[in-house]
């Protein structure tokens, strides 16, 4: 299943679609869920610079969190140079996330940039 | 201007070159924006690490950085004050850990804030160090509070957290 935020026209924008290409075509995950929090941030409306991303994907078998999140940092390093300015990642396989592990809820902005 | 000239002065005496000569010439302003054609090739050489760009070497520096404390943050903002969500969450959990660390202010430091991105490839801020090892970020570090795995990690370093001491009076 995967899940895109869309705007209120219904659209995902730009960089979301690229996300959810290339983490599907790495990382083959079974789950997907791709959230622009820009909004959340001291951005312009409609920004795409700050993302969550929860991927659940057997490539993240016996890797220890840093090793799961440099995997999907390294898929989406074009977008991370570029406009991406934060990501938030939530890396399982397919067993922790059939146990129910928790996705966190990310902190407020605090002004800077 | 005066000022440059002090400033090539001093430099000029940590490069401990042979001083009288060159200071005659210094201590002239006239002399000043000239200064670097007139001396000898070897001596303006040496000279030119020094003046002509004040270039830091920002991975040794954040080499160093990494390793003069056994935790260290690189943040926006600083702990008292800090400018990120993100950032914020780290220094909460150090302080629910009393982690005595060292910060580093990326918003005050543009080569610094990219400088770190280069040396632990790794994209964002905050980043986390212990014993100068590059243990993550903020989802990480919260990772590792909520699973008991950052308790763990303090210890193999001889820092006890305040948690523990918690359990230990709650028992």
């Amino acid at each position: 299943v995967n899940l895109l935020t869309r705007n209120m026209s219904g659209m995902a924008g730009p960089v979301a679609s690229i996300i959810e290409r290339k983490l599907t075509d790495m990382l083959k995950p079974s789950h997907l869920q791709i959230i622009n929090e820009s909004y959340m941030h001291s951005v312009p409306k409609n920004s795409e610079t700050h993302f969550k991303v929860v991927v659940v994907s057997e490539s993240f078998t016996d890797k220890k969190p840093l090793a799961r999140h440099r995997l999907v940092n390294d898929v989406l390093k074009e977008e991370l140079s570029s406009g991406v300015h934060a990501l938030s990642i939530n890396a399982f396989t397919p067993e922790q996330w059939d146990k129910g592990r928790q996705v966190d809820k990310s902190p407020n902005c605090m002004g800077g940039f | 201007s005066a000022k440059n000239c002090l400033t090539l002065f001093r430099n000029i005496r940590m490069c401990r070159l042979a001083v009288p000569a060159v200071r005659s010439v210094l201590m002239n302003p006239a002399l000043n924006s000239n200064i670097i054609c007139r001396l000898p090739s070897a001596t303006s050489q040496q000279l030119g690490r020094h003046f002509s760009s004040e270039a830091r070497d920002i991975q040794k520096e954040i080499g160093d950085l990494v390793n003069k404390e056994k935790v260290v943050v690189f943040m926006k903002g600083v702990p008292s004050e800090p400018r990120c969500g993100f950032s914020n969450a780290v220094v909460q959990i150090m302080r629910m850990h009393g982690v005595k660390y060292d910060a580093h202010n990326v918003l005050a430091d543009e080569e610094i804030r990219q400088g770190i991105k280069d040396f632990s490839n790794w994209p964002t801020i905050p980043q986390v160090y212990i014993e100068g090892e590059f243990i993550g970020g903020c989802d990480i570090l919260l990772q590792m509070h909520q699973t008991g795995e950052l308790v763990e990690e303090l210890q193999k370093v001889g820092i006890k957290s305040a948690l523990l001491g918690e359990e230990e009076e709650k028992k």
